[in-house]
């Protein structure tokens, strides 16, 4: 029992629990799913649906964070991926081509990566702290984001673009996609050497140099892949509403992500990192964006909630180990 | 007899499942220095840990001062009288050397902090261990060893009833520690009571009174130090008797032939002024030299872990450009460091993970070793370099200061480098393990590889080396061929008249 309850996952696993069941209580058909045109509908699918982006976010996230650093402009670069694919595809004459759209994916693609390779050099070559170096983007790209949508907000009527946030055999594709890249993530981290590498260096950067690891290779990587993750994002957030919005498109995304790496166990210090603490951080901040709508708490107050339970969810842990800390001396 | 001013009595703490401690009884009197003797392992650091309320224990009682006490936190122990300097440096080396002497105890005037005095007072103190510092410079500028010494410039500075020194002398020169003792007698004087941990047996018969003696987590004895023969206290220790502890061979081979690396001018300004080393494949290159003459430095050029800005190396006569480890590690050298908290461990990873770190970042991210063969080779080097507990998923940081330092060994062991630099190898490692790995040394040599071997202990760079290189303020002045005519004696003249030989 006490190796359970001293699982990692543990509390990230009782508080997903316990906010789903709080749902369960305000509207007892919460855990419903129905089918509606031979699509599966209700409050849980809502959540994979929406979790999607952040899932992806996060997952990049986790590499960068276990780097030792922190990427802020995975917000813009969400933005910026979306406003390229619509601004290429609302361009073509048949915004209904597969072609156009598939061009239009490749190019809000390689526009991301190229945007995290910025933001690796800048912190790997230039030896800017990352949290600057980020910022910078942070703050440039929504400009050019908005730059790209001439400041307006580009709507298409691209069936399949559609099909990025559509559903396919009854799920939605969001959700075999971002599963997809979790798997390939693990596989890649795992089955090389790239993870102990990564937290070699993020665990101690001085020693790593001192056996050879190049870590700014490493760290290059990194946010290209975070990028690259919000590129994806992206791609899902303008397809759900056929539509670029350069002004509100994964706003605030970051601050989700983070968060939602930090309860899956990686410490923002860097080192050991936690790919499936990662997802499950990010079925919770999801539920929790969901849970404030059920409780129909004032849209003011949101922001407000969600810092509280999550200051719970962060020191449910803490607490724990205190306790237990007191009793040992006490005993 | 007087009463002891603290006594821990049936201490027994457990990591999860590994039984660090089994009831351990420890007595520490006033006016006395007591050595606490045990292998790499032995619990020595633990027994301190919970004594200074960094560790809960599972079961036993500490009375100070006839009182028994509860203690829960550094700074609760600190408050009590309790003075540690712990065996890993952990000072703030962005800091001031004069903001880590006075951290958390800074004179103030009028509630804002009195810079002035604070810098005077701690060019004092620091001055009164023999040292000549720049206060107002950041600790991480100095040498590890200069780092230890100010933490113990710290602990002294605090008056304490109690003054732990979790083996304060492992990197220090003999001179330095001879500053130490004056300071240690002093406050024995003064009637302070010194715990002191320690690897080397002279220093245990030259300065203290008493000696408790673990094994395996258990209290084997306490005994005073002048009725306690050498060999007894050996044989307490290590549980068994060390017989050819001494009896390494004699083995001065000329070196011959072309170098295998060479350095020509090599330098750096600040660091060490241009030098020219030859190292030998099968050769042993010892640097002897004081605190802060350049051994170290001389060791970080040949690894590109420092950029020269003079000179260059030569590699098998060819021309060798070395700009970074990187480019060094290609060329099949190794280099371990002496600060092994800052430079060598990954704290988080496990002890696996780290002995295969070096072998596996020169294969580059793509081919991971595959899991037999890490598995094979971590197996190999834990049994031969004895490293307990022989598990290899603890993570690193859980294992003795000794153990940890075998780890660092094994990782560059596994690249089987062409050249190994070893910067203080042996520092906190215990008397059996030190001969094993000195005997190590040895055998790589004979197998062909160039060794440079830097130790803070004569005795060990005239045991093994073939040629020794002696600094003096950061300057190679000489390279003599080791004979049996020469002794740490003659090296010490060298190294005061700075004459080449
Ligand atoms: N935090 C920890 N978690 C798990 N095991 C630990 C921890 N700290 C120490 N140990 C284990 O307890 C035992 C005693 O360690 P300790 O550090 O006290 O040895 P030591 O006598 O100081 O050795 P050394 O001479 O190498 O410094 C070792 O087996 C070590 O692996
Ligand atoms: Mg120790």
């Amino acid at each position: 029992m006490s190796s359970v309850i001293r699982h990692r996952l543990f509390w990230p696993l009782v508080a997903l629990a316990l906010l789903l069941l709080v749902n369960l209580f305000k509207k007892p058909d919460f855990f419903a799913i129905s089918v509606i045109n031979g699509n599966l509908h209700g409050s849980l699918i809502d959540i994979a649906l929406n979790g999607a982006p952040l899932m992806l976010v996060a997952l990049g996230m986790t590499l960068v964070i276990a780097t030792g650093g922190i990427d802020l402009s995975v917000g813009s670069v969400v933005a910026i991926s979306g406003a390229i694919a619509c601004f290429y595809i609302s361009g073509q004459p048949d915004q209904n081509s597969l072609s156009a759209v598939l061009i239009a994916v490749a190019l809000a693609l390689a526009a991301s990566l190229v945007l995290g390779a910025w933001n690796g050099v800048l912190v790997a070559r230039f030896g800017i702290q990352p949290i600057i170096a980020t910022l910078i983007l942070l703050v440039a790209g929504r400009g050019i984001a908005q730059l790209i949508t001439s400041g307006q907000i580009i709507t298409i009527n691209s069936a399949p673009y559609k099909i990025i946030s559509g559903f396919w055999l009854g799920l939605p594709v969001v959700v075999p996609i971002a599963a997809v890249m979790v798997g390939f993530t693990a596989l890649l981290t795992r089955r090389t050497a790239l993870g102990l590498l990564v937290e070699s260096v993020g665990g101690n950067a001085e020693a790593s140099r001192l056996v050879g690891i190049r870590s700014a290779t490493l760290k290059i990587m990194a946010y290209g892949f975070s990028a690259l993750c919000a590129g994806i994002a992206g791609l899902m957030v303008s397809s759900n509403i056929s539509a670029a919005d350069g002004n509100s498109a994964g706003l605030w995304i970051e601050l989700d992500a983070i968060l939602a790496v930090v309860i899956g166990g990686t410490s923002l210090l860097g080192g050991r990192f936690y790919l499936g603490g990662t997802v499950i951080g990010a079925l919770i901040i999801q539920s929790l964006t969901t849970t404030i709508l059920t409780m129909g708490v004032p849209s003011q107050g949101t922001m407000v909630f969600k810092a509280v339970v999550v200051i719970i969810v962060c020191l449910l842990p803490v607490i724990r180990k205190v306790r237990s800390t007191r009793v040992e001396a006490t005993s | 007899m007087t009463e002891p001013v603290l006594e821990m009595k049936g201490i027994s703490k457990e990591f999860s499942g590994a039984r660090a401690l089994v009831g351990v009884d420890f007595r520490l009197f006033p006016g006395e220095i007591h050595a606490l003797m045990g292998e790499n392992g032995a619990g020595k650091s633990t027994l301190i840990k919970v004594l200074t309320g960094v560790y809960h224990p599972d079961a036993g009682q500490v009375t100070l001062d006839g009182e028994v006490v509860r203690i829960t936190s550094p700074l609760q122990a600190q408050k009590a009288g309790i003075s540690t300097v712990y065996q890993e440096v952990n000072l703030c080396t962005n800091l001031s050397v004069a903001e880590n002497v006075f951290l958390g105890r800074e004179p103030r005037r009028m509630g804002a902090i009195h810079w002035a005095r604070m810098r005077s007072d701690a060019a004092q103190l620091v001055r009164r261990v023999g040292l000549e510092l720049d206060v107002s410079a950041p600790l991480g500028s100095y040498p590890l060893a200069i780092q230890q010494l100010v933490a113990i410039v710290r602990a002294v500075a605090i008056s304490a009833k109690v003054l732990i020194l979790d083996e304060p002398t492992s990197s220090l020169d003999r001179s330095e520690v001879e500053q130490l003792f004056a300071v240690m007698r002093r406050l024995k004087e003064q009637g302070v009571a010194i715990l002191f941990v320690t690897h080397f047996l002279e220093q245990v018969y030259e300065i203290c009174d008493r000696v408790t003696i673990l094994r395996n987590g258990a209290l084997v004895g306490e005994h005073m130090v002048a009725e306690l023969e050498r060999k007894r206290l050996v044989q307490l220790m290590i549980g068994k008797a060390l017989g050819e502890l001494e009896e390494l061979t004699e083995h001065i081979r000329p070196a011959v032939g072309k170098a295998m690396i060479r350095a020509e001018g090599l330098g750096r300004n600040g660091a060490i002024a241009p030098f020219n080393l030859d190292v030998h494949a099968g050769e042993v290159v010892g640097l002897a030299g004081l605190l802060g003459s350049g051994r170290t430095e001389v060791a970080r050029l040949l690894f590109g872990a420092d950029h020269a800005d003079s000179g260059k190396v030569l590699i098998d006569g060819e021309p060798a450009n070395l700009r970074t480890p990187n480019a060094a590690i290609e060329r099949s050298i190794a280099f371990c460091s002496e600060n092994r908290r800052a430079e060598g461990l990954v704290p988080e990873l496990s002890v696996r993970e780290n002995m295969i770190l070096a072998l596996q970042a020169a294969r580059g991210w793509t081919r991971p070793l595959s899991t037999e063969k890490r598995d094979e080779l971590v197996a190999r080097y834990m049994k031969a370099l004895d490293i307990r507990p022989s598990n290899p998923d603890l993570p690193v940081s859980s294992l003795s200061g000794g153990n940890q330092q075998k780890v660092l060994l094994a990782r560059w062991l596994i690249t089987q480098p062409r050249l190994l630099i070893l910067d203080e190898p042996t520092r906190g490692i215990d008397i059996g393990a030190k001969t094993e790995i000195q005997k190590l040394v040895v055998e790589l040599s004979e197998g062909g590889m160039a060794v440079l071997f830097i130790s803070a202990e004569l005795e060990e760079v005239l045991r093994l080396s073939h040629t020794i290189g002696v600094l003096r303020d950061r300057q190679l002045v000489s390279q003599i061929a080791n004979a049996p005519e020469i002794n740490a004696d003659r090296i010490m003249e060298i190294i005061a008249s700075g004459a080449p030989a």
